[in-house]
């Protein structure tokens, strides 16, 4: 169904070159929307590796998974150990994070996955739940409950001990040999990191393996007739998935490395579902442009507080800009997730597949009236149906 | 043998708000084939009737105070106080119970705009958009509640009548000892209540027998000409009065606040799914066993055994019966098998 064309490898090696220098050169063309500092473009790269994780598995199986924040939660957990016991180095924790988190998403989909439609869904939330609580009760000694996993001055950090590297008077930060995980030279880990995800999961979608997990969306028992046993496949998408959730967490723990419950929790699950779908689920960039959109405006949407509204309604007349201010208030700063909802619930009602199908059919509106042919009404609706089930 | 007897009526108390919850859920999947994740927030909206009537009860002016005789001294009084007297203070204790009242056509009202204005155009959608669109709509409303009444929880007292606790030992000839708050067994029979009442609606009416064999069989009860649509939006705003009074007699236990709501929805849909989808029974039975085993593994006995149990027992539960029994205790063949 979805993207049926076929794409010679030339084109991909195009493809991931123009996204590495579009990726690369971020700190540059992200000026002017003011959004070109290090934090928020490595939350861009950690949340957009995230999605494109989700992407496999509901993208592609159709599987609404609710409970993947527990694997982004168990590989910030993990990675913040590694720091600990370890080495402040991001390579051990990136890989435990990543690794450990694979295991985890083996167990539960080996659970989850007996189910299928909104019983898979409900599994996973009840999984994700399970985990989430646990986190705050009985794992405390893992997980040090409410106040979150931190880094201490008198941690092992066996490695770096060994290489000779002590930690002065302030909190070591991790780093990659050296480099440090904040601020510049973070993002381009974090970039890094993604470009080469971005690689695998371009591969995923462009090899036999990406067109079975396609099959089985469409009809899953036409699936089975064909003599396909459907289960391996789902399971390897769902660890997969499940693994790039893992790489995800253990970045925001290099990023910030404290790691709490909350990241587990399944409203934080509901948020990779929204920005999957707000970028379009199924196709290949979506998710990476719903990851970049929506945390961009929850940035400048957050930023917002009363006194900045009333600036900005000045030139209005005094007896109505306090009234404006406070109906915009609603929507910005604290109120931002009511703006999320909102257009979450009008991407969901008029555009199901998310921005890409609406450029996709701006892209055929223009291309329609160039061509000025007179068509016949079936014929149009046809090729609706086949463009709407996703492209690129 | 007393901790056990409390521990039973602690499940039954909480069982009967799961219940109502997931009856709700049912009543709605059952009929319109919507999996509706915004229903935790109309158990929300409907605890927040009551917030909403409590707060307009006490719109409150300045009177002098005249017990102190030495300076003007003021204090906040209610309205209705200074207008009735101890009537007023009366009507004041009583908001809980009187936002029943407000309650019901609100939510009936909040129900059918919500299936008008949404819900009905997504009955042919799959699943997961119906999942999507109202997760949104649960967001937008527990978000709308957020920013007018604040992030924090909000008390709300029962009447000082029932605000003690009852000498349930005594009844059972366990003990003066055993006693149980007053308004929890309240909520308990107030939930038996409305669990009888929607029952007997669907059972002992013909509009009830109507909406049943809609249930079953829409198409053929559209070809005899019922119309069948307004009847399930009408079900659907039956549902939302269930869930929302469930949620105004619940604010004196748990002092409601905005996320209330998704609280209880996972839950709820647990309890669903264990009960079996689409089985009214199955929701309730579900319910109540879940709402006591949770209150049983929340003894201390248990928790040393298993630690951390009372946490993940209705998750755990879940798993194990999805996997042995595929449909719920209760679920019929053919409902939600693909």
């Amino acid at each position: 169904m979805t993207n049926t064309k076929i794409v010679s490898p030339k084109q991909d090696l195009l493809y991931m070159a123009i996204l590495s220098v579009v990726v690369l050169t971020m700190p540059i063309w992200l000026q002017p929307f003011g959004a070109a500092y290090p934090d928020l473009m490595q939350k861009f790269m950690i949340f957009g590796i995230f999605a494109i994780g989700y992407n496999i598995l509901f993208g592609l199986t159709g599987y609404l998974s609710f409970g993947h924040a527990a694997f982004l939660g168990v590989g910030s957990y993990t990675a913040v150990w590694s720091f600990k016991l370890l080495s402040m180095n991001v390579i051990p924790a990136l890989i435990f994070g990543t690794i450990l988190s694979g295991l985890f998403a083996l167990a539960i989909g080996f659970v989850s996955l007996r189910r299928s439609g909104i019983y898979f869904s409900i599994l996973t939330l009840a999984f994700a739940q399970m985990s989430y609580n646990l986190a705050y009760s009985v794992l405390t000694p893992i997980t040090n409950g409410e106040t979150g996993l931190q880094l201490t001055q008198g941690d092992a950090r066996v490695l770096d001990r060994m290489a000779g590297i002590e930690a002065d008077a302030s909190l070591p930060t991790p780093n990659l040999f050296g480099i440090e995980g904040i601020g510049y030279s973070g993002f381009y880990i974090c970039a890094a990191l993604m470009l080469i995800s971005f690689f695998i999961y371009l591969r995923i979608f462009r090899s036999p393996f990406g067109l079975k997990l396609r099959a089985i969306k469409s009809n899953q028992n036409r699936m089975g007739y064909t003599g396909y046993n459907t289960r391996p496949y789902l399971m390897t998408a769902f660890v997969i998935s499940g693994m790039y959730a893992g790489l995800a967490g253990s970045l925001l723990a290099v990023t910030d490395p404290l790691a709490g419950a909350e990241r587990m929790q399944w409203t934080a699950s509901g948020e990779v579902v929204l920005i999957t779908i707000l970028g379009g689920v199924g196709t290949l960039i979506g998710p990476l442009l719903g990851a970049g959109i929506i945390k961009y405006f929850e940035n400048i949407f957050s930023a917002f507080n009363e006194t900045v509204l009333l600036n900005a309604f000045s030139f209005l007349p005094d007896w109505l800009a306090h009234p404006v201010a406070a109906v915009v208030g609603l929507f910005v700063g604290e109120g931002w997730h009511l703006t999320l909802g909102l257009v979450f619930m009008l991407i969901v009602i008029f555009l199901p597949g998310g921005i890409m199908e609406g450029i996709s059919r701006l892209a055929r509106l223009i291309t329609n009236r160039n061509k000025a042919e007179p068509k016949s009404g079936a014929h149009e609706n046809k090729e609706k149906e086949q463009a709407s089930a996703g492209e690129v | 043998m007393d901790a056990i007897f409390l521990q039973i009526l602690n499940g039954l108390d909480k069982g009967g708000a799961y219940a109502l919850i997931a009856l709700g859920l049912t009543l709605v999947f059952g009929t319109l084939g919507v999996v509706n994740f915004a229903h935790g927030a109309i158990f929300m909206m409907g605890a927040f009737c009551a917030v909403t009537l409590e707060k307009i009860l006490t719109l409150s002016v300045r009177v002098k105070d005249e017990s102190v005789t030495f300076f003007d001294a003021y204090k906040e009084t209610p309205y209705l106080e200074v207008w009735f007297g101890e009537t007023g203070k009366a009507i004041i204790d009583w908001s809980v119970p009187l936002s029943i009242i407000l309650a019901i056509p609100v939510m009936l009202l909040i129900g059918i705009v919500m299936e008008r204005s949404l819900i009905r155009y997504f009955y042919k959608r799959p699943h997961a958009e119906q999942i999507l669109v109202t997760f949104g709509l649960a967001i937008v409303l527990q978000e709308l509640v957020k920013s007018f009444f604040g992030a924090n929880p909000i008390p709300q007292g029962a009447p000082d009548i029932v605000a003690g606790s009852a000498a349930i030992g005594a009844v059972f000839g366990l003990g003066e000892s055993v006693v149980y708050p007053w308004w929890r067994l309240i909520y308990l029979a107030f939930s038996l209540l409305t669990i009888g009442l929607v029952f007997s609606f669907l059972h002992f009416t013909t509009y009830g027998m109507v909406v049943r064999a809609g249930m079953a069989d829409r198409e053929t009860v559209e070809l005899l000409g019922i119309n069948i649509e307004r009847r399930f939006t009408i079900v659907f705003g039956i549902a939302a009065v269930v869930a929302g009074l469930a949620g105004v007699m619940y604010t004196p236990v748990l002092p409601p606040d905005y996320h209330l709501g998704m609280d209880f929805l996972v839950l709820s849909f647990v309890v669903v799914v264990v009960g079996g989808m689409g089985s009214l029974p199955g929701a309730v039975l579900a319910g109540f066993l879940l709402g006591i085993l949770q209150s049983f593994s929340s003894m201390t006995e248990v928790k040393d055994i298993f630690p951390g149990i009372d946490q993940i027992i209705i998750y755990l539960v879940a798993v194990v019966i999805l996997l042995t029994r595929p449909r719920g205790l209760m679920g019929r063949r053919g409902v939600m098998e693909s």
